[in-house]
């Protein structure tokens, strides 16, 4: 066997790849292939690797396509008992089958394009953010070896894939020749770009902390102490840290109170107002991949990832714990996104610019201060010393910012 | 010889390319029915909104001439559909006042009728500023608020059916009374309503009237102050959101609701939350309160006693005398006036309705110079217009 296939299959791109197939998804089906498929077994070592990687490429685009089909499910019943009703009941048992003869129906409408679109741009731009969103999971931890890939730039590569995104939206508005559906893309390039920024800034708060870009290191960080080694309470400015990231997240799946560029009341449904058919199911699908994958960033960076709750119990821990964190958070975004309105373009922004931009930078300046201080050597006192002030400050916000409310003390006047 | 002002650079640099002109409706989720307008944006901003309208026109006016009194009644339940019990009863009582003129054909409404129309009406006054907040909701963006509207205005619907037969066109209210009785138990299952609907008003205001983004949309915007307002003949909870506290319910009290004790809604400036006289958050906030009036009201009708008796006047047939009339009264969306001419035949010779959308829609243009897109829809919705209503 030439040495540069072999280079190759264990080390496909080495700068990108500098760790891959030490603990990842492909070198378990490799392990499990060699221990309990005799036949196989017999193979040539990169034969059985490249194997192992299809297979592993095989469980990847089986699986995380039927996760929207699962939350696309949840959203309606989550919202339909938000909304004092049940939600669809006829397909299946509670309706469990309703996306399913939606993903049917979808593939049966017609495919239509617009006359006077760009065709090859407004074909090409679902699968660009059909295909970004899905790449993001490549590099999200499901466990200890249940992963695509260990990238050394792991956090980074995620942050520039979905990224890339808001380039098949504006080419979407673009294609689509409607006024509509370019204003909602632009909207969305707005935006996207924007909070990229609150979002890098938060994660550059946490990789201070851990000194790594590795996905599984951020994880590994947080194990021992169980919830008190979460990154979230490790330092106060890391619980900050949280929020401003959860809410650039929203910000950044387009989902309400910042959903203005597919704001239905406005835009009719912005950037895909002209797709149809199966072109739209590849938005609809990608939208709640997106959302998954934010929330499992998050669970990744500050629930302590796969880690368990108790330490010294896996309990609530690995896939199934990790699972649970993220679904929490998905949870939180539908609720949000079934309470809240829906906040104007120029609040939006400014929301991004003056208050989150700020707090992140204002968040980085604070963990370089901690970690010269605590050296985030994850002393058990450190911690107490970080979750008494967040309480306190806690405490303190709900004071000073109370809650405006419109019922205004005076009584009301009679009209005579 | 004065200095040459200096030219900045930097002011004179506006970024403005083109105007892009893009048409809002007439079939666009927010535009309430078939409004259309027409948007002139620049970026965001809009420089100009022209509506159009007439997609929902049905010749109210030109068919009412070819109809007798009563055949007209179900026709007005096609103006606003939303509230088309006090559509009803602003006909009649027009009508009744044209037939008083004469004192051969004149009439008392029987008490009892009286009462039935109050509470019907306030009732569908309630359904119709539910329906107004819930459809505000969605058009900020909040869905869930139009789920528990309509699941309240359901409830006042079933009520509607079981008094009348119908849920949205009720031809109930008639010349000279109303069409029936109550059924059995209608009053208990009226107060069953009220009982649980009451403290559901707060459960909205907390919801979405305080929410805190809600009011970062509505409040300051689209202020249309009390001499505006006048000026554009603006009526209803779009006029006392501007602080007036003009009702005709109470400033000219028709029919008996001189006999009941309740408050005008207005609008009211709240530093704090940055709301301003005639904004749209002040004049959402008064449909709120309107509806708790409304309570009061039909509290005070359940708590004392609708007299027994009939609930239609006596009288050979509706043929009012020579001459014209222009009565208003107080619907949900202001005042809905109606002027008719009668050549002593059971045919009027015109029939002229005088709508408050109508007159609340010609404010838009001016209200939304200079906002952004999201406001135009927040105007739509704060200054709540039933296209039907607004093209007859």
């Amino acid at each position: 066997m030439l040495p540069v296939f072999q280079q190759f299959v264990q080390n496909p791109f080495p700068e990108f790849f500098a760790q891959a197939g030490s603990e990842n998804l492909s070198q378990l089906v490799l392990e499990f292939l060699r221990s309990h498929v005799p036949f196989l077994a017999t193979l040539p070592d990169p034969v059985l690797q490249l194997i192992a990687m299809l297979a592993v490429c095989v469980i990847f685009v089986a699986v995380v396509p039927l996760l929207p089909l699962f939350l696309v499910l949840a959203e309606r019943k989550v919202s339909a008992h938000i909304q004092d009703r049940v939600g669809p009941m006829r397909v299946g048992p509670h309706g469990v089958l309703q996306t399913l003869a939606d993903g049917v129906k979808l593939i049966f409408k017609e495919d239509h394009i617009p006359r006077q679109g760009d065709k090859i741009l407004f074909i090409v731009a679902p699968y660009i953010i059909f295909a970004c969103s899905f790449a993001v999971f490549a590099a999200i931890p499901f466990g200890k070896s249940i992963l695509v890939s260990n990238l050394n730039i792991g956090i980074f590569y995620i942050m520039a894939i979905s990224s890339v995104v808001v380039i098949g939206v504006i080419m979407a508005g673009w294609a689509s020749n409607s006024k509509w559906s370019l204003l909602g893309a632009l909207r969305s390039a707005a935006q996207i770009v924007s909070y990229e920024i609150p979002i890098g800034l938060s994660i550059l708060a946490v990789v201070m902390l851990v000194e790594s870009l590795k996905m599984q290191d951020i994880v590994m960080n947080q194990g021992g102490l169980g919830i008190l080694s979460w990154i979230v309470f490790r330092t106060p400015f890391t619980f900050i840290a949280f929020f401003v990231f959860f809410i650039s997240a929203i910000a950044e799946v387009n989902r309400t109170p910042f959903d203005l560029p597919e704001a239905e009341s406005e835009l009719v449904a912005g950037f895909h107002t002209e797709y149809s058919g199966m072109r739209f199911a590849l938005f609809f699908i990608a939208e709640y991949a997106n959302m998954f994958a934010v929330s499992a960033i998050a669970a990744t960076l500050f629930l302590g990832g796969w880690k368990g709750i108790i330490p010294g119990y896996e309990f609530l821990g690995g896939t199934p714990g990790f699972v649970i964190k993220t679904m929490l958070l998905v949870f939180v975004m539908m609720w949000i996104r079934w309470t809240l309105p829906r906040l104007r373009v120029d609040q939006l922004m400014n929301l991004c610019w003056k208050y989150l931009i700020p707090i992140s930078f204002f968040n980085i300046l604070g963990i370089g201060i901690w970690v010269l201080i605590f050296q985030n050597d994850r002393n058990p006192a450190h911690i107490g010393i970080s979750l008494l002030i967040i309480i306190l400050g806690i405490i303190g916000a709900y004071l000073v910012l109370g809650k405006r409310s419109s019922q205004s003390p005076a009584p009301r006047a009679s009209s005579a | 010889m004065a200095a040459p002002k200096p030219e900045s650079k930097f002011i004179e640099l506006k970024p403005f390319t083109d105007e892009m002109v893009v048409n809002m409706g007439p079939q666009h989720p927010s535009t309430h029915g078939v409004l259309r307008l027409e948007l002139k944006l620049d970026g965001e901003v809009v420089r100009e909104a022209i509506p159009h309208i007439g997609y929902l026109h049905r010749c109210f006016e030109k068919h009412s001439e070819n109809l007798s009194y009563p055949q007209i009644i179900p026709f007005t339940d096609r103006m606003d559909y939303i509230a088309a019990m006090n559509q009803n009863w602003g006909f009649c009582l027009a009508v009744e006042k044209l037939m008083a003129a004469d004192e051969k054909k004149g009439f008392e409404v029987p008490e009892r009728a009286e009462y039935l129309r109050v509470l019907i009406c306030e009732l569908n006054r309630i359904g119709s500023h539910l329906l107004s907040f819930g459809t505000y909701g969605m058009d900020i963006g909040a869905f869930t608020p139009f789920l528990y509207a309509f699941r309240d205005r359901e409830k006042i619907l079933l009520l509607f059916e079981k008094i009348c037969g119908a849920r949205l066109t009720y031809n109930y209210v008639r010349i000279g009374g109303v069409s029936r009785d109550m059924p059995p138990q209608f009053l208990d299952e009226v107060k069953e309503f009220i009982d649980y609907f009451e403290p559901k008003i707060d459960q909205y205001n907390s919801l979405l009237t305080d929410n805190e983004i809600f009011m970062e949309r509505t409040t300051g915007v689209a202020v249309m102050d009390n001499a505006m307002a006048i000026n554009y003949g603006i009526t209803g909870p779009n006029l006392r959101g501007a602080g007036s506290q003009w009702d005709l319910r109470k400033d000219e009290p028709y029919s008996i609701y001189d006999r009941f004790d309740f408050d005008v809604a207005y609008g009211k400036e709240i530093p704090e939350i940055g709301a301003v006289l005639g904004d749209c958050w002040n004049r959402y906030k008064v449909r709120m309160d309107e509806m708790k009036e409304s309570v009061r009201i039909i509290r005070q009708i359940l708590e004392g006693d609708i007299p027994d008796g009939p609930i239609m006047a006596e009288m050979k047939a509706v043929r009012p005398p020579k001459g014209e009339i222009f009565f208003r009264s107080e619907a949900p969306r202001g005042e809905l006036g109606f002027y008719i001419v009668s050549d002593g035949t059971p045919k009027p010779v015109r029939v002229r309705a005088k709508s408050p959308c109508f007159t609340a829609l010609s404010a838009l243009q001016e209200l939304s110079r200079g906002l952004m897109v999201a406001d135009i829809i927040a105007i739509i919705g704060s200054i709540d217009i039933v296209m039907g209503e607004v093209d007859r």
